[in-house]
């Protein structure tokens, strides 16, 4: 389906800026609420918050206890407002966790930012909920063949996060080098991190 | 709802077009329609995220497609403002061809400037309820066959199918109601496992499991002897 252009018709563009100006002129709408929003999803959250929480669990069992029980009171000890209702799952050596949305694109935005384009891709939607381990190897993750693989196809108001597992050799390394290992893509469960 | 969006399990859809680094927005136009949409949403009293989701699904198939994730954003809330009657139908069409002036300059008295609160809306679906859950953990559940007309947050690739109650999430606002003004109706949601021969049977790839987060009303006890 790579004929749809998912990023629009050039169309598109004129028919948001008249839809802007004609709700400024209707009162509806003001415009520096329209900046602070884009400026928030753009710089002040995204996937270092939900990298800062990965990292803190590889350190800290006890934060990872509470991070897997309570996600918000958790994102509270190291500064992250986690705003939906957050279920982090566990990776282990057994089963591998990924994440999908799908009849919309349900995300947890407080943690890893809006989602990117191919997780929001009818593509993506469709298939990893039927054939997991296909989409996973075509994205660059092999499996081995027992490792267990589990969906969560987040159709509700609950949104997930993967917690993936700490790579070999990353003993020496302290909490920024260690967020600094964990891409956004291992937290969605299609990547797992790696030593650089 | 049997629309376009269902689209759990479907072929036909090619490769992913993974790109490991993703903007959060890839055109102007794009942050523009989803901060206007946070900014305004054309109702008042708060965001229904679920009527929201609803007037996504109520696109044409084409349309539905057309113009990718904000393209449905923006198809959602021209439908959201009409509804809410802030839009006149046309208007928008009107003023794009000749810069004709809005329909209804009264709108403005009536007009929310900007919704309050941060920039992010209020996520919190979940309620109190006076009582206990249906299901118990670990009890085998059967999805019913359910397939209404309007919003529901049950896959069609899980109708009729047997399932595990995994985990037990506080109540949570029903969708299926909410969406069309029929009140919050808060129930429990249960993440119910379903081993992957369940849901696409000869077809399932080894060892896999799918987890779906499922309103009570959608369950049924299911016979825990047919359960493998």
């Amino acid at each position: 389906m790579s004929e749809i252009h998912e990023h629009g018709t050039p169309e598109i563009a004129l028919r948001v800026e008249a839809l802007e100006s004609l709700l400024q002129e209707k009162g509806l709408l003001d415009p520096a609420a329209v900046d602070a929003v884009i400026r928030y999803f753009e710089q002040d959250i995204g996937p270092l918050k939900g990298a800062r929480l990965v990292a803190r669990a590889w350190l800290d069992p006890a934060f990872k206890a509470r991070l897997l029980e309570d996600p918000a009171g958790a994102g509270g000890v190291v500064g992250v407002t986690v705003l939906e209702h957050l279920v982090v799952v566990e990776n282990t050596p057994e089963t591998h966790n990924v994440v999908v949305c799908s009849l919309c694109s349900c995300y947890p935005w407080s943690v890893l930012g809006l989602p990117p384009s191919w997780y929001k891709s009818p593509a993506y939607r469709a298939r990893v909920v039927r054939e997991p381990r296909a989409v996973l190897a075509e994205i660059g993750l092999s499996l081995p063949e027992d490792m267990r693989v589990r969906v969560w196809d987040s159709s509700s108001e609950v949104r997930y996060m993967v917690l993936p597992m700490r790579p070999a050799g990353t003993e020496h390394l302290g909490e920024d080098a260690l967020a600094a290992l964990v891409t956004r893509d291992s937290m969605i469960g299609v990547a797992v991190p790696r030593l650089a | 709802m049997n629309g376009e969006h269902d689209i759990g399990g479907r072929h036909g859809f090619g490769r992913i077009e993974h790109t490991p680094d993703d903007p959060t927005f890839h055109e102007r136009w794009e942050a523009r329609v989803f901060a206007i949409a946070l900014s305004s949403g054309g109702s008042r009293g708060g965001v229904n995220l679920d009527a929201a989701r609803h007037r996504g699904e109520r696109l044409d198939p084409v349309a539905y497609f057309r113009n990718g994730y904000y393209g449905r954003w923006l198809a959602a809330l021209e439908l959201g403002l009409q509804e809410n009657g802030f839009l006149a139908p046309g208007e928008l069409d009107a003023w794009l061809m000749g810069g004709a002036g809005p329909a209804d300059k009264a709108t403005s008295a009536r007009a929310p400037a900007a919704r309050r609160g941060g920039p992010m809306p209020n996520l919190s679906f979940t309620r109190e309820v006076d009582h206990a859950p249906a299901f118990a953990l670990g009890q085998a559940v059967l999805t019913r066959n359910h397939q209404p007309a309007g919003h529901t947050r049950l896959p069609a690739y899980a109708r009729s199918r047997r399932g595990v109650i995994r985990r037990i999430h506080p109540a949570m606002v029903f969708p299926d109601t909410n969406a069309h003004g029929l009140g919050e109706n808060p129930q429990y949601v249960y993440s119910v496992e379903f081993d992957g021969a369940e849901l696409w049977g000869d077809a399932a790839e080894q060892g896999t499991c799918l987890m779906l987060d499922l309103f009570e009303s959608y369950l049924e006890p299911g016979p825990p002897e047919e359960l493998p």
